[in-house]
């Protein structure tokens, strides 16, 4: 009697029913042992998971009625192409979402040469950049809406293939800003080398310098200047390593030491020729010590551990802290004022400027910096360099003010006129 | 309370202590802490440039090379093509690395007097190479970028706060950028508009230190954890 029952059980559950291995049938009426059982319900449940993944993509659920199938709607509009002024391997994919629904995310898929589509990323935006693509090579995509109870999976893109491009067209602001300056820098060394009086106004972390190197002379103490703790690519770092040659000429005309710990090994390299060559220019080879210059550990914490050591046992009379700097620069500017020594700090790291400014004597603060060795130097080309930049600002200032009055009085989208990727 | 039976967490602890003691005075502690870390940061350092720079860009290519040559004569260590058939001097296994190679082995004529201006050479490239990749990389971050966002546009009159920011943010650009003007003094109608300048370069560095001191103590209170909780078992 119960073989009847099971029999009318399995008839009535059609999702059951459905999941049943087509290789092993199990028709009602047979009797199943219960080995047959467990390899059945195995079958079964990996079968769930295949029924799962047709349902996630669109498919339609075998047990549901017709009234009450969802319709699940696919992204729109998906566009693909050649992101344009690059350097090549990347496509921009973007679409609108679809007409009705509300996924809660997208799924873009690429096909290559293969045709085969296969998930690039998962995102909740409309847009997404596709980077590292062989260049000249076709690429299909599409876009899968993923809903709580389903996927729905948008129409392919044509193909498109990323290039490379001989200019960033939108970056072209950025080669007049740089015409501009080269322009005005190009004017004024021009004016410095004529001798036209280039005035510059006071700036006292500067004029500080002379006096703090004085300091140390009568100390009888040496200088320590730090060129900053990053690589030769910073500017902040050519600004350094241009005053440590002013600094370097000071130190050379007082007969007081300099000592140069560097954490960059090619910031070593060229911070020692600097201070050896204002040695040599200014008749003094013979004083240059090899050992003032010394690189000293590339690791920003071991390097800031080995200068707090330098400056408790040498106790310098000045310390100079000039370049870029991360989170050591407290670690550093405290101790050099815990040895009582004047200390003149100059950086364009806004993050670490509050520190120096508390803890340090006199600051140069970003632009200062830049005009730091100009000011020392008064060499015709630095002060035209500082010049430049003067003028340049003002150049700038005066497009901001109107091209804010251009948008504010005519509403032109004169922000757009600047506007660089 | 649970002390770490473990021979390296008492290392680590002792040598945090050590570099923590310099705090109270310089000290035979601080100075061997200090010594150690700065020899095993540099021979990490090596170890890390020797296989992640100069086995890759140096050694691998030159031995990929020598297969090349052994394989296809030596011509094809030179001139190798990719799949479009374009000569490619990138290509992993030839020997145009050695040009580079010759450059950047130029540093080490410093140990030699009698051609030590050689260093000159690599010295120049580098410095040439990175300012000419800077100064765009800043004039784009710095100034274009700058000029684009501090430019009011009518949308800036949608909200009053907005507006206010706006105003706010064009306002102080001009008078920031009038204080690190060098080529004027300070007198007259530029010694207000500088002050403003001056005055909102220090209220964004005060901003600035509340954040920071905020991440440099949660770095203090990483190590008291470990000094408390991993070393000592005080805190659970």
């Amino acid at each position: 009697m119960w073989y009847w029952f099971l029999a009318f059980v399995l008839l009535v559950s059609p999702g059951l029913y459905a999941q049943e291995s087509p290789d092993s049938p199990a028709p009602p009426g047979e009797s199943i042992d219960s080995e047959e059982t467990i390899a059945t319900g195995e079958t079964i449940s990996s079968e769930f998971q295949s029924s799962d993944m047709e349902s996630d993509m669109g498919a339609i659920p075998a047990a549901l009625p017709a009234e009450e199938i969802p319709t699940l709607f696919p992204p729109q509009n998906v566009v693909a192409i050649d992101v344009p002024d690059d350097d090549g391997q990347a496509v921009s994919v973007t679409w609108t979402p679809p007409t009705e629904g509300r996924p809660t995310r997208y799924i873009l898929e690429i096909a290559g040469s293969d045709g085969f589509f296969e998930e690039l990323t998962r995102t909740t935006l409309t847009e997404y950049t596709v980077s590292q693509l062989e260049n000249n090579e076709l690429y299909r995509f599409r876009v899968v809406a993923v809903y709580e109870n389903g996927q729905s999976v948008s129409d392919e893109t044509p193909p498109v293939a990323p290039r490379d491009h001989w200019m960033k067209l939108d970056e072209i602001p950025v080669i007049l800003a740089i015409l501009i300056y080269i322009s005005l820098l190009l004017y004024f060394i021009q004016a410095a080398r004529r001798g036209v009086e280039l005035f510059i106004r006071r700036i006292s972390g500067l004029t500080a310098v002379e006096d703090a190197i004085g300091r140390a002379t009568e100390m009888g103490k040496p200088v320590l200047y730090i060129p900053g703790t990053s690589s030769i690519e910073d500017v902040a770092t050519l600004a350094s390593l241009n005053i440590l040659g002013e600094v370097a000429r000071r130190t050379v005309h007082y007969d007081v030491k300099i000592i140069c710990p560097n954490k960059d090994p090619i910031v070593y390299t060229i911070a020692r020729e600097i201070v050896k060559e204002t040695y040599a220019s200014e008749g003094r080879p013979d004083a240059f010590d090899p050992d003032s210059v010394f690189f000293l550990v590339p690791d920003q914490f071991a390097f800031a551990a080995g200068v707090d050591g330098i400056m408790v046992r040498e106790k310098p009379a000045t310390i100079f802290l000039m370049g870029m700097f991360w989170a050591e620069s407290l670690i550093m500017a405290e101790t050099g004022a815990s040895t009582g020594a004047i200390q003149i700090a100059g950086t364009d790291a806004v993050a670490q400027l509050p520190f120096f400014i508390t803890a340090c004597d006199y600051t140069l603060i970003g632009e200062e910096l830049y005009a730091a060795s100009a000011y020392l130097g008064r060499e015709p080309m630095l002060l035209g360099t500082l010049k430049a930049q003067d003028f340049g600002k003002l150049v700038f200032l005066f497009i901001m003010i109107v091209f804010t009055l251009l948008s504010l009085l005519f509403g032109l989208d004169a922000a757009g006129w600047v506007r660089v990727r | 309370m649970h002390i770490a039976t473990d021979f390296w967490t008492w290392v680590a602890a002792l040598l945090t202590l050590a570099i923590l003691s310099f705090l109270w005075d310089d000290n035979s502690f601080y100075r061997a802490a200090e010594h150690l870390y700065i020899g095993v940061a540099n021979g990490y350092s090596i170890t890390l440039i020797w296989y992640n720079v100069v086995v890759p860009n140096m050694i691998d290519p030159l031995r990929g090379a020598a297969h090349v040559v052994s394989e296809q004569g030596f011509a094809a260590a030179f001139f190798t093509f990719n799949e479009h058939n374009v000569l490619n001097p990138y290509h992993d296994n030839n020997f145009f690395i050695i040009i580079p190679m010759m450059v950047g082995a130029l540093y080490v004529t410093r140990f030699i007097p009698s051609i030590s201006w050689m260093i000159r050479i690599p010295i120049g490239i580098t410095m040439g190479y990175y300012t000419a990749i800077s100064i765009p990389a800043s004039f784009k971050a710095s100034i274009v970028r700058q000029l684009e966002a501090s430019i009011l546009s009518r949308s800036d009159f949608d909200s009053a706060w907005v507006l206010v920011y706006g105003l706010l943010i064009f306002v102080t650009t001009v008078a920031t950028l009038i204080y690190f003007f060098f080529s004027a003094e300070h007198k007259g109608v530029l010694r207000p508009i500088s002050n403003i300048g001056i005055l909102t370069v220090m209220v964004g560095f005060g901003a600035s230190f509340g954040l920071t001191v905020m991440a440099r103590i949660s770095l203090a209170i990483g190590r008291f954890i470990f000094i408390f909780k991993d070393w000592l078992g005080m805190v659970q």
